[in-house]
């Protein structure tokens, strides 16, 4: 930022004095289509803190963002005042005798996974978007078919420093694998779209790039077929780290699971679990694409979160209900984990996606929710969560953490 | 100070007022008015910390919890949830002018689902009926606390507990899926299920680990894992500590991921020694029990690696077991050398702290420091894969100033844990017993902000009140003294860590 964009009205100037740059929003800064009055960016966690106090004194809507990749995820903000970005709190404490790893918030995903990958290790969440910071994705809280062996993304998060929407700064967790001294507030603030606050830091435990990968895929003649597969491959204690789904618009059907080991070991395992899958092949490392989110940006991404002896039919009827809406979906994602995502058209309006993501309700338990609107749907009537159990103790929570409802106001579960 | 002397406790005016509506909740034999049997329930496994109920309940279904809760909050009455126990940190130490709500009446395995790989359990089932239940179908329930006979499942949700081999499978957080709580204001309320990711904030994984103050988990859905294939397991004998400790590291950097790591030092060894004649080599200074487990291919590759690091970190001798008779004997050692250093001491106080790793050699050089500087003696036995020490504090109870200065130990011991950027507590939880040093690891915004949760879920304070968050009331406390063999042990019931 150069210096005459800087601008020094006495709000402006309120929100900078504890050090955040502060410029005028512009259109490219809409989130939701809502332009901020301001955009801020803190230099480090204690500026980032008198610049929430100060949006909080003056009843700004304040909407964070990292690296700007998901900000369309979720309902987009009722109002948008102030966008904070988080880019330059960024740093990486590597302690990797220990496997652990403290990271700004700000810092792109991707120059975390090149500095963890010179010592041979890795934070273990496959890259489903790319150019995501490090908070965004934790906000964000999407995890890779990878999750199925090493956990979704919250269960990797071992420690976190967040802002509350008053500007106070609490951490919870630590700095080693095994710690059950206190709430685990992390678990509140993955996912939770910036909604209870600003996350600064994030301390992650990490693994050990995997000597070894295999691939095997086969192309499924039907989601029952694959989803049969998946179970044979769980059972048979071949320990994929993954299970994945793809299911484009048209055409067939991949099931692939990923195995991850010693050297040694590999083959026998992978041509075990090729026998488990007709007409499999095996390749060496992980596909390109890996884990990518199915669809193109702009499309809408559903979510659905099943039990995985529903997956099949809930890729079945994700198909079927857009199809029957005059529409298509592209589903792809862990078949093993029982979580998938269906990407809808930008065209498709929202009588669509809301026929479809109520016709999977109906049929399978778990979550089907529209965690990305597509950018025209932005203040369409959508049903984006369905019932939500707890709602009322997440209310409570929001509650206590942003008692204005200045941070994301609606972004988050049910509206909050 | 929680003790109530000599004088026989009398049940609290208002609680008298609620006994017979609990007992149309509960039933006649759901309620425990008379005082020498609510005595039974005055500590867990921390006795040192002691308190009768003012009333105990056994509820056998959620609608009773609820209706039970419903009533303390209208009358503003606290609660305690017990499970089993066995919680080390006196979490279920009851309120004296409270409900102490038991769940060893909620036994029930719901449901063993094969196709979706889950369990759904009542809160009072001891955790190794779930294994129990999942085996004939070749599945098993992943985290194994050593209390893992008694220990209940909802005990597990509340301490979020891990076992031996959480150092690859995780904590209980990481198995559960869904969860049906009675709020403390006697909401039923469902988070998660057999799906992941459920909608919204993740209330569930902050349940876990919340030690009976967000109120009761009545319904848990698990997650069931494969069997693994193979087994197999090394001891390694070093003759320091600090060659122990290079092994340990040398496997982990190596990229090598054990089901479990664990680690004796002479102390424990010649305990364990003398009471199961475990057969360790002789001249040990250190032992280190070394499993792993996956698919066969995988296990025997990582298996040759770890038992050639063991030996270029100076294992003098390395011995290896393939079946379970084997791996018993490997075992014995290790899983009785508690209940061992509690023979050899008239007294001794468990601690529980949390070092990186990397950390070890120099915080157990420190430890033995601490012991030479104040005669006390320390034996060290502990998961050394996750960093997680359980160093046992000896003393003689009958020698005058021998348990202050024990106490002294332990507590700086955990100084120590926090020194080295580590936690005053990996597995047994803060109840009463830690919630003193708290603000040592947390500051005050930090404890502020997770008292706001609690808030969130309990306005009015009922829900396990002065446990897990400090209180100016409890500061001064000094952490449990054990003596002797812990009773569990004793009985056979459980091994200890
Ligand atoms: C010999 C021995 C060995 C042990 N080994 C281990 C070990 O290896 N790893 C480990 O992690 N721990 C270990 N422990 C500690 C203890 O067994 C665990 O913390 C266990 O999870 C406690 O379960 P419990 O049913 O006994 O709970 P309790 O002791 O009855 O209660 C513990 C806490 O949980 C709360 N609570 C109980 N039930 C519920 C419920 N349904 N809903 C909400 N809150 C509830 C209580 O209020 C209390 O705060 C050991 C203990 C002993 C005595």
């Amino acid at each position: 930022m150069t210096q005459d964009e800087t601008i020094t009205t006495p709000l402006a100037e309120e929100l900078g004095a504890g050090g955040a740059q502060v410029r005028e929003g512009t259109p490219g800064d809409a989130v939701g289509g809502r332009v901020p009055r301001y955009v801020a960016r803190p230099p480090d966690t204690a500026a980032a803190q008198a610049l929430l106090a100060a949006a909080h004194r003056r009843g700004l809507a304040t909407v964070v963002r990292g690296n700007g990749t998901a900000s369309d995820w979720g309902a987009p903000p009722r109002r948008c005042d102030l966008v904070l970005e988080t880019a330059a709190l960024t740093g990486i404490e590597h302690a990797a005798g220990d496997l652990v790893v403290r990271v700004g918030a700000g810092t792109p995903l991707a120059d975390l996974q090149a500095e963890l990958a010179a010592s041979g290790q890795r934070l273990t969440l496959d890259p489903l978007v790319a150019g995501g910071t490090v908070g965004g994705a934790v906000a964000t809280g999407l995890s890779g078919p990878r999750r199925l062996l090493h956990g979704p993304l919250r269960d990797l998060i071992i420690g976190m420093t967040a802002v509350r929407a008053d500007g106070v700064a609490a951490s919870s967790g630590g700095r080693v694998v095994k710690n059950v001294a206190g709430y685990d507030l992390g678990k509140l603030h993955t996912g939770a779209l910036g909604t209870l606050g600003l996350i600064t830091s994030v301390t992650f435990r990490l693994h050990p790039l995997p000597e070894a990968l295999r691939t095997v895929s086969a192309g499924a003649p039907n989601p029952e077929t694959a989803q049969r597969w998946t179970h044979a491959v769980l059972g048979s204690g071949a320990v994929p780290a993954a299970v994945e789904l793809d299911w484009p618009e048209t055409g067939p059907l991949t099931l692939r699971v990923l195995l991850e080991g010693a050297e040694g070991g590999i083959d026998a395992r992978a041509r075990a679990v090729a026998e488990l899958m007709e007409g499999s092949g095996i390749s060496e490392g992980a596909p390109a694409q890996w884990g990518a989110l199915p669809g193109a940006a702009g499309d809408t991404l559903l979510k659905a979160a099943v039990p995985i002896g529903q997956v099949a039919e809930a890729a079945r009827l994700l198909h079927e209900a857009a199809q029957d809406q005059g529409t298509t979906a592209a589903v792809a994602g862990s078949a093993g984990a029982g979580v998938l995502l269906a990407a809808l058209p930008a065209s498709a309006g929202a009588a669509s996606v809301n026929g479809v993501v109520r016709r999977v309700r109906a049929a399978v338990e778990g979550g089907v929710t529209v965690a990305r609107p597509a950018p025209a749907l932005a203040d369409a009537e959508l049903d984006l969560w369905g019932e939500v159990p707890g709602l009322e103790l997440m209310r409570a929570v929001k509650l206590r953490f942003d008692p204005r409802g200045l941070l994301a106001p609606g972004r988050g579960p049910g509206g909050i | 100070m929680f003790d109530e002397g000599e004088g026989e406790p009398r049940m609290p005016q208002p609680l008298t007022a609620l006994i017979p509506r609990l007992r149309e909740i509960c039933g006649d034999d759901g309620v425990i008015t008379d005082r020498t049997r609510r005595r039974t329930y005055e500590s867990d496994g921390l006795t040192y910390h002691a308190s009768t109920p003012g009333v105990v309940v056994l509820p056998t279904t959620t609608d009773q919890v609820a209706a039970v809760v419903r009533l303390c909050a209208d009358a503003g009455v606290p609660f305690v949830p017990r499970g089993a126990g066995t919680g080390l940190s006196a979490g279920a130490l009851p309120h004296s002018e409270g409900v102490l709500i038991v769940t060893s009446r909620m036994r029930r395995i719901l449901e063993i689902d094969v196709a979706n790989e889950r369990a759904v359990v009542q809160p009072g089932v001891a955790n190794l009926e779930v294994t129990r239940a999942a085996a004939p179908h070749g599945y098993y329930y992943a985290p194994d606390p050593s209390s893992q006979q008694v220990c209940s499942v909802g005990g597990n949700i509340a301490e979020n507990s891990g076992g031996a081999h959480c150092l690859k499978y995780g904590f209980t957080v990481n198995h559960v899926l869904g969860l049906e709580i009675v709020t403390p204001q006697g909401e039923v309320v469902r988070l998660g299920g057999k799906a992941a990711d459920a909608p919204g904030y993740d209330l569930l994984g902050a349940f876990v680990g919340s030690e009976g103050t967000l109120g009761i988990a009545t319904e848990i859905t698990v997650r069931l894992l494969r069997a693994p294939q193979k087994v197999r397991t090394l001891l390694a004998a070093f003759e320091t500590m600090d060659a122990g400790g290079a092994a340990v590291s040398a496997i982990i950097s190596a990229g090598v991921l054990p089901a479990a790591v664990e680690m004796m030092d002479a102390l424990s060894i010649e305990a364990a020694e003398a009471a199961v004649a475990c057969d360790y080599p002789p001249g040990a200074g250190a032992v280190l029990i070394v499993e792993l487990d996956g698919p066969a291919a995988d296990v025997d590759a990582q298996f040759e690696r770890a038992t050639r690091l063991c030996r270029e970190s100076g294992a003098f001798e390395v011995r290896t077991a393939d079946d379970a008779a084997e791996r018993a004997r490997i075992w014995k050692g290790r899983k009785s050398a508690f209940a061992a250093v509690g023979r050899i001491s008239p007294a001794y106080i468990v601690q529980d702290g949390v070092v990186p790793r990397t950390a070890l050699p120099d915080v157990l050089r420190r430890i033995a420091e601490l012991s030479a500087a104040s005669g006390i003696r320390v034996a060290n036995v502990f998961h050394a894969g996750d960093g997680n020490l359980h160093p046992l504090v000896l003393f003689d109870d009958a020698e005058p100033g021998a348990s202050e200065r024990a106490a002294e130990v332990s507590g700086r011991i955990l100084d120590l844990c926090i020194e080295h950027g580590g936690s005053i507590t990996g597995e047994h939880g803060v109840g009463v017993d830690k919630a003193c040093q708290m603000p040592e690891m947390f500051s005050p915004a930090d404890l502020e902000t997770m008292d706001l949760f609690r808030s969130a879920f309990d306005p009015a304070g009922i829900a396990n009140p002065e446990k897990l968050l400090p209180t100016p009331r409890l500061c001064g406390e000094r952490p449990g003294v054990r003596k002797g063999v812990h009773p569990l042990v004793a009985e056979g019931a459980a091994e200890q860590f």
